[in-house]
């Protein structure tokens, strides 16, 4: 008999299906998370993260600075796309992701609490689960809007009126959308890797750091180990593509119906081997 | 009577190593429900073994079963099972109904039954009084306590307890003793591990001695008493006549030594059986030969048999 079914009898009288008492405890598993994530002593940095990106732009939109430039309306297209891909996506969502995601498990590890989940009757696969929804909603309010915001910030207080045609009547509403969902997507994957780091290293600052650099040394790589990284399948979701310098090496962008699917199969990979190492998991505060 | 195996604790030849190093070995048991303790010096592999139970850790060899469940399968396991663990911390800034509560919903209950469940548990240790006050201000006492209503909140069959009365002042730890003894005649099992013998010894249906990893002894504590030939029952008898009652015990083979009382008013007696000293005692008085004011076995006690089977008297409270 499955032993979900079996499990739950004393809330209704009635037994629950496997998936009912799934959900009830993924969403109660993603609440309690989710409220760390947010109001938890470790929450301030993703906040000084997110808002990061966020400053120059107030500077900017506070002082002209100079250069022919920042005066064509034109050019802001690119603008964003090299700070979007410079700053926003390749460190604030990265070492945002890990961040957050990484402490999902390491910091109930630290805090020596992650054994009051074990001890509750819960398959851990499901805990993995509630968890990476728990962190990929936050980290996806949080940079989602920071990527929002920071596109509206370069051009509305500079082009007013051009920005609104451009966000309600243009192509800006497409790109705006194509940006937030890049950085969901980034979000996807990143935070799966981050959360897979948390469970087998000790210290995932030295894998964050190896995969930072391995993705900002992407542009160099031969075509076919471009294809190793989570940065090469955003990258050819671009709305506007951006130069990666005289000593790119350039390859074809995977098409996004390739790209998409690709990053989802390779998360949900990632996420069943988080599975099957919390099911093999031992608690050993001491050793870690 | 036999136990069904879906009513017992099963370890079956279980070992754990952390590297090289032994926490458990060879465990052979099976724990009947009542209250079992489990009684060692530090290191003696206690927290090990309830781990192990509890699939905190996973057996290097072996298995366990818990009421017929294996310990892997946390999601049938922890409907039966409850752990209060030794480790004093907690989620961060919760109070004590949040704490109870939260973990109750991670169970999968709808939330009525785990409010319902919490203010239960928490009548049960007493806190219902601070139980929304924030644990990370409770008193270490407090903290063991809100520890154990999280573990009995969801009303398991089987409640494992790592040094559960550490930090409880004298009056609550009666309390929890009573509890404990209320939870087990309920038919629970209840696994306690303790260094304070004369309270395990209040308590226990059965005793399990661990040492360096090893079971030494296990079972009814008379009973491993009684299993213990090399080292002969001490009994006082205050007594009449002890003169007279020394020569009657020496005509028992089973007497090894029997010495007067200082003050001549009683009598020590080291007997290799102590069953068949009480009957011989028990016709000497009903043939009016001696007239006993008082019998009391010296060393028929955990705190005895512990000391004899690992060396030292074990911890006090």
């Amino acid at each position: 008999m499955s032993s979900a079914i079996e499990a739950v009898t004393h809330n209704t009288g009635q037994a629950d299906s496997s998936w009912s008492l799934w959900l009830r405890q993924i969403a109660a598993i993603f609440r309690f998370e989710l409220e760390k994530n947010f109001f938890g002593r470790r929450s301030l940095l993703i906040y000084l993260l997110a808002l990061l990106p966020l400053l120059p732009l107030l500077l900017l939109a506070l002082v002209q600075p100079p250069g022919n430039e920042w005066k064509d309306f034109n050019r802001y297209g690119e603008i964003y796309a090299i700070f979007y891909n410079g700053l926003i996506l390749r460190t604030i969502v990265f070492f945002g992701c890990a961040w957050i995601f990484m402490n999902l498990f390491r910091g109930d590890i630290v805090d020596r609490s992650l054994h009051y989940y074990f001890l509750s009757a819960v398959r851990r696969e499901v805990l993995v689960f509630g968890k990476y929804i728990s962190g990929l909603v936050t980290s996806i309010i949080l940079f989602t809007g920071t990527t929002v915001i920071a596109m509206l910030l370069l051009y509305v207080p500079r082009f007013y009126s051009q920005s609104l045609r451009y966000f309600v009547e243009g192509k800006g509403l497409t790109q705006i959308l194509t940006y937030a969902g890049i950085t969901i997507l980034a979000c996807v994957g990143y935070g799966a890797f981050f959360l897979v780091v948390g469970l087998f290293v000790r210290n995932p600052i030295i894998p964050a750091l190896l995969l930072y650099g391995w993705e900002w040394l992407n542009f160099l790589l031969p075509p076919l180990l471009k294809k190793v990284s989570v940065i090469h399948y955003l990258n050819s979701l671009t709305p506007v593509p951006i130069s990666e310098g005289p000593f790119a090496v350039v390859a074809e962008p995977t098409p996004a119906w390739i790209a998409i699917p690709s990053m989802l199969a390779v998360t949900l990979l990632v996420l069943i081997i988080a599975g099957y190492r919390i099911r093999h998991m031992e608690i050993r505060y001491g050793s870690d | 009577m036999t136990i069904p195996a879906d009513q017992l604790i099963i370890f079956d030849n279980v070992s754990k190593f952390y590297g090289e190093i032994l926490g458990v070995n060879r465990v052979n048991l099976q724990i009947a429900p009542g209250i079992t303790s489990l009684v060692g010096p530090n290191g003696a592999g206690k927290s090990t073994l309830m781990n192990l139970m509890t699939g905190l850790l996973r057996p290097t060899r072996g298995t366990i079963t818990l009421l017929g469940i294996p310990t892997d399968e946390p999601e049938r396991l922890f409907r039966k099972v409850g752990y209060c663990t030794q480790f004093d911390s907690f989620p961060r800034g919760l109070t004590g109904r949040e704490f109870i509560n939260s973990f109750l919903l991670v169970h999968g209950y709808d939330r009525q039954r785990a409010n319902e469940l919490s203010q239960l548990a928490l009548e049960r240790v007493n806190l219902a009084d601070a139980a929304d006050r924030k644990v990370a201000g409770y008193s270490k006492g407090m903290r063991q306590r809100i520890r154990l209503a999280q573990s009995i909140a969801h009303e398991p069959a089987v409640l494992i307890l790592d040094e559960p009365l550490n930090g409880l002042d004298p009056m609550v730890r009666a309390e929890t003793i009573a509890l404990f003894r209320k939870l087990a005649a309920e038919g629970l099992h209840l696994i306690i591990s303790s260094h304070i013998l004369h309270e395990v010894d209040m308590m226990s249906d059965s005793v399990v001695l661990l040492n360096n990893g090893y079971i030494v002894a296990e079972g009814d504590i008379h009973g491993v008493r009684d299993e213990m030939e090399e080292h002969p029952m001490q009994i006082l008898i205050r007594c009449d006549q002890p003169a007279k009652l020394a020569a009657y015990v020496f005509a028992q083979d089973h007497v090894v030594e029997a010495r007067l009382h200082n003050d001549k008013g009683g009598l020590f007696v080291k007997t290799r059986d102590a069953d068949g000293f009480y009957l011989m005692l028990n016709r000497a008085v009903a043939d009016g030969e001696v007239s006993v004011e008082s019998i009391a076995p010296v060393d028929d006690d955990l705190s005895a048999v512990y000391g004899y089977l690992i060396g030292t008297t074990g911890g006090s409270a």
